[in-house]
């Protein structure tokens, strides 16, 4: 019998030590603390981790050296008592819990304490505002003070479908790479507003020791001090819909000069797009523009091919909607028409004018209504959009 | 608990249950087909409701007459008393949980809305007052606008229908006088006053509900203050019907002569329900209505 | 019956005249012991439905990248795989202990309400049917699949969801139904049908245990019915309780969710606790020690169990006073579950052991529902939290409780009962293979989920970046071997259904105290008719 068990242990023993042999690329802990909360809850963590260990093992320990000694078959005649009975066992009986309380409420108690203050102190000091918005299945970020200010910009997914679907080798940032980093200066305390625009999304970055859900119609926040340059990677953490595993959160934090480069690119950048719907487009720069909006922001739920995925995400292919005018011979826009339900939305589908531009509309709608089989042929200029807003 | 000489009925098998849990799977499952425009909603329902009847008619009945015919005697009857107190209880927290959110709207969700950090919040202007219908906005791709509505007042009507329940619980405690006295009259009377009060309770609130409804612009869907007054009126309303349902089959066996002065269980079972109805009444009174 | 006195005689016939055979039988029976029998078939049978689905999710996760589903049916699997186990296996699996025992160790003549006993199982199925229609709904074109929100529902992510949510509401609602009844049974049975001198201080804990779960039911489950009667509402009948626009709020939802949600976690477990105190004493030929600290503890648990609820949504962002509040009452839940600990312990410590399978299943129980509860101390603490909330952490350590925690006391508890209840002996060896099996491959499969938050996997997430792929590896394949060990037990718990292997004694425990052993093995299918009196 005891050989058997034996047999058993050594075999799981081997089989755990394979594992870990087999693969180099584990962690066992937190990933290495970006900033001082990061490195406060590792800190934390390690000691609790610690004297919870310390607990189970000697809690074990007596377990296992009764079951090797009280035991029948060693001839271990029970004893019969119930509970304590001398004043001297009573005391013995209650210092476990004496030293439980101390454990609980002064050793993990009160460094636990200075954690949540230090926390929730998110505006004291604070070098600027930074709004994060959550949506089905992207981040929205939003600088609203400092040097960036005003600038305002989606991040989305950047993985390949194909790498999702094994059709392609995956990358090494797989799932976690974004079109558009946020980007924050290193060393500033950043106040994070948080909120979203349909169901509660959570923003997380390990590193940073935060996570903070994004509620839709409430405003939550927190705070990240990032201490070295670098890229930073997290996910949303809580079930927003199918798209719940893809919608990563990529920080990258630069030095002030830098950033304040990147906010000057990205302002130029932002204004050049909004002056885009000034001109007048050829159809096929629409199409072409399209077709890359619609793989960033529509194919998650209306598919790539545009068959969608019935009942919950309607297939365009074909589509009543798509497949029909925009205006009315007055010029004005028709309710419930292709252009009313991308602009405003409806259930599930995002009111896409708080997030694009008008030259994103204006080419995925051109791109929609000549694609997938749909054969519309007309086309809609970034200007029209634009008279609408 | 059993002296020595005590037998405990356990009654035989019964296909009641079985029946009554399929009936439910048709109401419950048809109401969802419904919901979801799906046409045979409607017939599975209307069947699943069938079910439910008979089984309350026939589980009731045979209850009854197991009672009448002297079954159940003091071991039994104390276990009946014990499920009642238990069940009423677990009453008492479904009612909580409405409770506890008018609470949680009131004093921590809508107070939250309206003191956002004024340089980011999108609800300027928004402030704090109860009753409220909420600041405005998108839900889920629809906009909700804030309609104008009058909020219900503690006076006239439901001041009114405080009065009717209370003195109904007058009435029911007089009748189980009655009842112990062995004077059948006062029993049948004070439970026909009882019933009566009852229907003029529901009739009182359908008419304020039509009220709000037609004149004072409040319904189900303004917003936290109308959700969390007619769920909990309304849920309030139900049981009352319930129990004025429940009421008119003691009357209608006090009228057949059932009931002894020591053994009455179903009665005071109803009673106790009934003074349930009127504590929550109360509480909604002074905490729907009034504050 | 062997008991030493038994009471006046009576004719107690008339009940048994046509008494239905066959199906009619389990239709319409007002026995404790059918209805036992009826709520464990239905744990073991949906604890294989649910094992089957999360083994489905295992395989998907096997491998970074989309293998096997749409990310919308891994949502709906993962969901329906945690009702299905906490509502349809672990609670079914304590009520049909209950029915099964209770009146056997009260000495009562059988539970105090038969037929709504009766009406309490047989809300189960339509509720199972309700949650897992949908999916075969789906195959023929009706709504998208069965509720894809994870078993918490959180609105709004419920009030946007299809067809699948009206179902798990109405499901809930039959579930809450069942468990109320279940309740009031148990209530009423343990005050009124104890057999005479059966006080309240000498029943065995698993009544105390039990008591306390039906209380707690009671207090909380109709909250949870009220939670989702306003998600209901909220989806169909215009209402706002959980949006921001008309003056709701969607952390409401998670208040009343969670007031009912961390009572049930004791709920799941306070029967184990009662039971696994007895099989200790039993297999360690020793009286169960500090019982009187351990009813308090219960009582002290019971009542902790509903001021603490917030600590399960710590990252919505609350008041600091409220966050400290909810953390420290969290953490002094540790005190009285310490004092069980100390408890079952100091049972064991100097009896004479032995360790058949039950045994087996009660020691192992208690180290690995102690690493859940350690794991449960830490996740106490508001900052750490901040990290473990909604990551793979969190999820090892729900099933440190649960499956551990929950699952394996179950085990213990079949495998004592087992020869009780059929007459026969389970084969020894076998039982203890599935032990083995089952407690290594459950270390397996979740020791790497502790590594794997602590990375930074979150949960819910049907494809996870390269750094997690040799965990998720592991995990996956302990999941099979875990899921197929189960197989054993069902193997173990037919052959004593159709009386394969020795007959069982009445007491075929050398230490079993207890009236129930006093009963032949099987027991009668009337047994106490005349109650025992209990000196
Ligand atoms: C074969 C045994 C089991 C395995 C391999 C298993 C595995 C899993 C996994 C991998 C998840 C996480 C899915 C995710 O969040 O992405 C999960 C979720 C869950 N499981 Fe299990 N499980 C098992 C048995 C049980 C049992 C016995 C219970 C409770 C009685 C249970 C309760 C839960 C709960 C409550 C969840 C959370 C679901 C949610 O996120 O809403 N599991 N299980
Ligand atoms: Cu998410
Ligand atoms: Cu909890």
């Amino acid at each position: 019998m005891v050989g058997k068990r034996l047999r058993i242990a050594v075999m799981s023993l081997a089989m755990g030590l394979w594992s870990v042999m087999a693969w180099a690329n584990y962690s066992w802990n937190f990933p290495t603390p970006a900033t001082p909360i990061a490195t406060d809850t590792l800190h934390v963590h390690n000691k609790f981790m610690i004297i919870a260990m310390i607990i189970f093992f000697v809690v074990l320990g007596i377990m296992i050296f009764s079951i090797f000694n009280h035991r029948k078959d060693k001839g271990f005649k029970a004893a019969t008592f119930t509970g304590p009975s001398t004043a001297k066992q009573v005391i013995w009986t209650l210092a476990p819990f004496a030293l439980l309380l101390y454990i609980d409420f002064i050793l993990m108690g009160i460094p636990a304490y200075h954690s949540v203050v230090m926390m929730e102190d998110t505006k004291n000091g604070a070098d600027m505002v930074l709004k994060v918005t959550g949506m089905q299945w992207r981040w929205q970020y939003e600088y609203m003070d400092g040097y960036a200010k005003g600038i305002k910009f989606v991040s989305n997914l950047a993985t390949p479908q194909d790498q999702i679907d094994n059709k392609a080798p995956k990358g090494e940032h797989y799932l976690l790479e974004v079109d558009e980093p946020v980007i924050l200066p290193v060393n500033k305390k950043v106040r994070v507003i948080l909120t979203s625009n349909d169901v509660i999304h959570t923003w997380w970055v390990p590193q940073f020791g935060v996570a903070r859900d994004a509620i839709p119609g409430f405003l939550r926040e927190t705070w990240v001090k990032i201490e070295q340059p670098g890229t930073y990677r997290g996910q949303c953490k809580e079930l927003c819909g199918k798209g719940h595993g893809f919608m990563p959160v990529v920080v990258n934090a630069v030095s002030e000069d830098e950033f304040k480069k990147w906010a000057d690119a990205k302002r130029a950048e932002l204004a050049t797009a909004s002056a885009g719907a000034d001109k007048t487009w050829s159809k096929e720069d629409l199409i072409s523009h399209g077709k890359e909006v619609y793989e960033k922001n529509c194919a998650v739920c209306h598919q790539l091919d545009g068959k969608g995925v019935p009942p919950a995400f309607p297939p365009l292919a074909g589509s009543k909607v798509i497949n029909g005018p925009i205006f009315d011979k007055d010029g004005k826009l028709i309710a419930n028409s292709h252009l009313d339900r991308v602009l405003n939305g409806k259930n599930v589908m995002p009111a896409w004018k708080a997030l694009l531009n008008d030259v994103d509309i204006a080419s995925v709608v051109t791109y929609e209504r000549n694609s997938f089989g749909n054969t519309m042929g007309d086309m809609l200029q970034p200007a029209q959009v634009k008279a609408l807003r | 608990m059993a002296t020595e000489t005590q037998h405990y009925y356990v009654p035989n098998p019964s296909p009641y249950p079985f029946i009554l849990s399929s009936g439910l799977l048709l109401l419950t499952s048809g109401f969802v087909f419904k919901m979801n425009n799906f046409a045979p909603g409607v017939w599975m329902m209307f069947l699943g409701f069938l079910c439910v009847l008979y089984v309350l008619f026939g589980w009731f009945g045979k209850v009854i007459g197991e009672s009448e015919s002297g079954q159940y005697r003091e071991w039994e009857d104390k276990s009946f008393r014990i499920a009642m107190i238990v069940f009423i209880s677990s009453e008492v927290a479904f009612f909580a949980a409405f409770f506890g959110a008018l609470f949680f709207v009131r004093n921590i969700g809508i107070p939250e809305l309206a003191h956002f950090d004024p340089s980011l919040t999108p609800y300027k202007g928004f402030t704090a007052i109860w009753p409220s219908a909420g600041p405005g906005g998108m839900v889920l791709g629809k906009l909700y606008e804030v309609a104008k509505f009058e909020p219900m007042k503690p006076l006239g009507l439901p001041a009114i229908n405080t009065m009717i329940l209370l003195t109904s619980g007058l009435t029911v405690t007089w009748a189980h006088w009655g009842l112990v006295k062995d004077n059948r009259r006062q029993l049948i009377l004070g439970l026909f006053m009882t019933v009566v009060l009852g229907i003029s309770f529901l009739l009182c609130q359908a008419y304020e509900y039509h009220h709000a409804y037609t004149e004072m612009g409040l319904t189900l869907g303004t917003g936290a203050y109308g959700a969390t007054f007619f769920m909990l009126t309304g849920f309030h309303g139900f049981h009352v019907l319930l129990g004025t349902i429940m009421l008119t089959v003691i009357l209608l066996r006090s009228i057949n002569g059932h009931f002894k002065p020591n053994h009455h269980f179903a009665f005071e079972g109803v009673a106790w329900y009934w003074h349930f109805v009127d504590v929550v009444w109360l509480l909604l009174f002074v905490l729907v209505y009034w504050l | 019956m062997s008991t030493a006195t038994t009471t006046a005689t009576h004719d107690h016939s008339h009940h048994d005249h046509h008494a239905p055979s066959g199906v009619m039988r389990w239709l319409t029976t007002t026995n404790h012991k059918d209805i036992g029998t009826m709520y464990l078939t239905f744990a073991l049978v949906m604890f294989l439905v649910g094992g089957t689905m999360i083994l489905g999710v295992r395989a998907e996760l096997f491998k970074p990248g989309l293998q096997l589903m749409k990310p919308e049916f891994f949502n709906q699997l993962i969901g329906v795989h945690a009702l299905v186990m906490i509502f349809a296996a672990l609670m079914p699996a304590a009520t049909g202990f209950a029915n099964w025992m209770l009146p056997l160790q009260l000495g009562a003549p059988d539970m105090a309400l038969p037929r709504l006993n009766n009406w309490g199982f047989w809300l189960l199925p339509p509720a199972a049917i309700l949650l897992t229609a949908p999916f075969t709904l789906a195959l023929f074109g009706i709504g998208d699949g069965a509720v894809a929100t994870g078993w918490t529902l959180y609105a709004p992510l419920s009030v946007q969801g299809g067809i699948g949510v009206d179902f798990a509401i109405f499901s809930v609602h039959l579930l809450g139904i069942s468990s109320v009844l279940g309740s009031i049974n148990i209530i009423v049975t343990i005050f009124n049908m104890r057999a005479p001198g059966m006080t309240l201080f000498k029943m065995p804990l698993f009544a105390w245990g039990w008591l306390i779960t039906a209380f707690l039911l009671i207090a909380t489950i109709p909250v949870l019915a009220g939670a989702v009667t306003m998600l209901l509402t909220d989806r169909h009948f215009g209402t706002h309780f959980f949006d921001a626009a008309g003056g709701g709020d969607p952390i409401l939802f998670q208040h009343l969710f969670w007031f009912f949600g961390h009572p049930e976690v004791y709920i799941l477990l306070l029967p184990v606790w009662g039971f696994i105190p007895h099989i200790l004493s039993a297999f360690s030929r020793k009286p169960v020690y500090g019982y009187k600290a351990q009813v308090y503890s219960f009582w002290a648990i019971g009542i902790l169990s509903v001021v603490v609820w917030a600590h399960h949504f710590f990252t919505v962002g609350m008041p600091v006073p409220a966050l400290l509040y909810f953390m420290y009452s969290t953490m002094s839940i540790s005190l009285p579950l310490a004092v069980l600990f100390f408890c079952w312990i100091a049972t064991m410590w100097k009896g004479s052991m032995s360790f058949e399978t039950p045994m087996l299943f009660a020691t192992g129980w208690i180290i690995l529902f102690g690493i859940g509860g350690l794991t449960g101390l830490v996740l106490a603490d508001v900052a750490a939290d901040a990290q473990y909330h909604h990551s793979y952490f969190v999820v090892a350590h729900f099933h440190y409780t649960l499956f551990a925690g929950g699952i394996m006391g179950i085990m213990a508890g079949v495998y004592f009962w087992l020869p009780k209840m059929t007459g026969y002996m389970y084969s020894e060896k076998l039982g203890k293979l599935h032990f083995w099996m089952t407690a290594i491959a459950f270390n397996m499969t979740f020791i790497p989920q502790f590594f794997l938050g602590l990375a930074g996997m979150p949960r819910r997430i049907p494809d996870y970046a390269l750094q997690f792929a040799e965990f998720n590896m592991i995990s996956s394949i302990a999941a099979f071997i875990l899921g197929l060990s189960q197989l054993i037990l069902v193997y173990n718990i037919v052959s004593c259904v159709r009386g394969k292997g020795e007959k069982a004694k009445d007491n075929p425990w050398e230490g079993a105290q207890g009236l129930e052993w006093t009963l032949p093995s099987p027991p009668p299918y009337h047994s106490f008719t005349e109650q025992p009196v209990v000196k």
